[in-house]
């Protein structure tokens, strides 16, 4: 790990004066789970880190009847995880954040710093100077490309790796980012952006931009909500394809509904025609089978992930059967 | 660059360390403070064999930057002895014959000793999930487990 200058700031404001105009200068820290394993294998280099734990007050979670839910930036995934409002009124959150690493890094990791982590694609993590690193070719479209993507993806291909982000676009959350003296609110719908827009980061923020908090309206009753994860191994394994739904149903039909995959695109990706089709639908095998077939339509899959497609329908079959049974 | 000072309260004794902001909270441990109980694995937090308590949680120390230990409370596995005395958890592992080559031992006792603090008399699906992070190659976890929840079915939490 190259040797740098820590920074503890006591505000925001501190801390995003810490940093100037390029990422190779200045990093944030949070749990550092992530940015240790970057920093180790020499991705990241930068010269001044700056803990982001050293900011008061920003690992709460609080809920409100009526108004949702306010998760802080520094909360750790093992406080969503075992929170009980969450576990009552947001499943899907809870859900997804057992699903996360192990459990000595769910004590350690952030939200903040798990939706903002950096992709885990081989060659980028590997010694492979490809697009992302600011050179000039992608070596997963002729390589090894099992777990890179199936839409979104050109010219790069990875697969977004939070498990959070899916659940959260589910919800669609809200975020709080502080910018350059003020907050401002994100939809967590525009956070994130694919390799055809910036080839380089995988969210909007600039340097000296970091996440304070995220938001969460309440649900109604008659809402709900679920996370299914296929990993290869139980545990500290990413997911291959996972899938968050959140359903509001209205007698034996369903009332409106968002259902959103993981492990298909460098974004969390919103799946907009299953969403749609569930205004109305009656939640029946054959109706299940019959909207999935719309689903993921554009897929161009590379030459060893074609198998995602299946196994992408297949689980929005199961968690909405399962939620809406 | 600069060194920094900070303070540990490691197995209930105090320490004062002068480390550089790129050291881990492991390479304090054992270079510095000679608790080589902790074992340096993956380095990447895949094997647990790093794995301490801080502040009443099971963390991987190779990935927690030294700097940001600052003022926390760690036990690792030389905490556990009682007047010279094996601690229940790592005589029971010596009864369950739970240690074969030994090098995950230090981190599954540390994993298990917070799973007993949390929960009294865990079962065994609460058992694996709390070792989920901590990766064994010689046992097949069977005789693991089994001596973890003799321990909580005894009581012999502390
Ligand atoms: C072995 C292993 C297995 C894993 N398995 C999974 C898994 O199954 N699912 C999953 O979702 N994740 C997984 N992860 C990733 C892990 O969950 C994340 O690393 C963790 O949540 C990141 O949080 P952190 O606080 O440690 O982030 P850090 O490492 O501190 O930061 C990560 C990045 O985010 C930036 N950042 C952090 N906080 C902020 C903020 N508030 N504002 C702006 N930028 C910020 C940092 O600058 C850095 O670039 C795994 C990681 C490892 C090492
Ligand atoms: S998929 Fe993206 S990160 Fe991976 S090699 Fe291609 S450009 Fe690099
Ligand atoms: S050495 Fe820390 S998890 Fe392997
Ligand atoms: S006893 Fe050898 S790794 Fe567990």
């Amino acid at each position: 790990m190259n040797n740098f200058t820590y920074f503890q700031p006591k505000t925001l404001q501190e801390a995003g004066e810490m940093f100037g105009k390029s990422w190779h200068e200045t990093t944030a820290l949070a749990g550092g789970t992530d940015l240790l394993g970057l920093m180790k294998d020499d991705i990241e280099a930068p010269r001044n880190v700056v803990n982001l734990k050293s900011l008061p007050g920003l690992n709460r979670i609080s809920y409100q009847p009526g108004k949702g839910l306010k998760i802080g930036a520094l909360t750790s995934i093992a406080k969503i995880a075992s929170h009980s409002d969450i576990n009552k009124r947001y499943p899907v959150l809870a859900q997804a954040a057992k699903q996360v690493a192990s459990p000595q890094l769910r004590n350690v990791g952030t939200i903040g710093g798990n939706i903002c982590q950096r992709p885990r694609c081989w060659y980028f993590r590997g010694d492979f100077h490809c697009l992302r690193k600011g050179g000039d070719i992608c070596y997963a479209v002729d390589g090894k490309n099992k777990y890179h993507c199936v839409i979104g993806g050109g010219p790069c291909f990875i697969v977004h790796p939070s498990d959070m982000a899916v659940a959260l676009l589910a919800l669609d959350a809200k975020l709080t980012v502080y910018s350059g003296g003020k907050n401002k609110t994100v939809a967590i719908g525009d956070f994130f952006v694919l390799p055809e827009k910036n080839v380089r980061r995988e969210n909007i923020l600039l340097p000296g931009e970091i996440v304070v908090d995220i938001r969460i309206q309440e649900l109604n009753n008659n809402t709900k909500s679920g996370y299914v994860k296929f990993a290869e191994r139980g545990v500290w394994d990413f997911a291959v394809v996972s899938v968050a739904a959140v359903i509001q149903k209205n007698g034996n039909a369903l009332k409106k509904g968002r259902v959103v995959l993981g492990g298909v695109a460098p974004a969390p990706w919103f799946e907009k025609k299953i969403s749609k089709k569930l205004s109305g639908l009656i939640p029946s095998e054959k109706n299940l089978d019959e909207i999935m077939k719309t689903a993921l339509v554009d897929a161009e899959p590379l030459a060893m992930n074609e198998y995602k497609l299946p196994l992408a329908k297949n689980l929005m079959k199961r968690l909405i059967g399962e939620l809406t049974a | 660059m600069k060194t920094i000072k900070i303070q540990l309260l490691v197995n209930n004794n105090e320490y004062e360390v002068s480390v550089s902001p790129n050291e881990t909270l492991l390479d304090i441990l054992r270079e510095r403070l000679g608790l080589t109980g902790t074992k340096r694995g993956c380095e990447i937090g895949e094997c647990g064999a790093c794995t301490v308590v801080m502040n009443g949680e099971a963390v991987n120390s190779c990935l927690i930057l030294a700097p940001q230990a600052d003022g926390s409370k760690i036990m690792t596995v030389e905490g556990l002895m009682r007047n010279g005395e094996y601690h229940p958890l790592q005589q029971s592992f010596l009864n369950h014959d739970a240690v074969h080559c030994g090098f995950c031992t230090p981190g599954m006792l540390m994993s298990a000793y917070v799973l007993l603090q949390q929960k009294q008399n865990p079962t065994e699906t609460g058992i694996k999930q709390a070792i989920a992070g901590n990766l064994c190659r010689c046992t097949g976890y069977q005789q693991i487990v089994e001596a973890i929840g003799d321990v909580g079915k005894k009581g012999e939490t502390d």
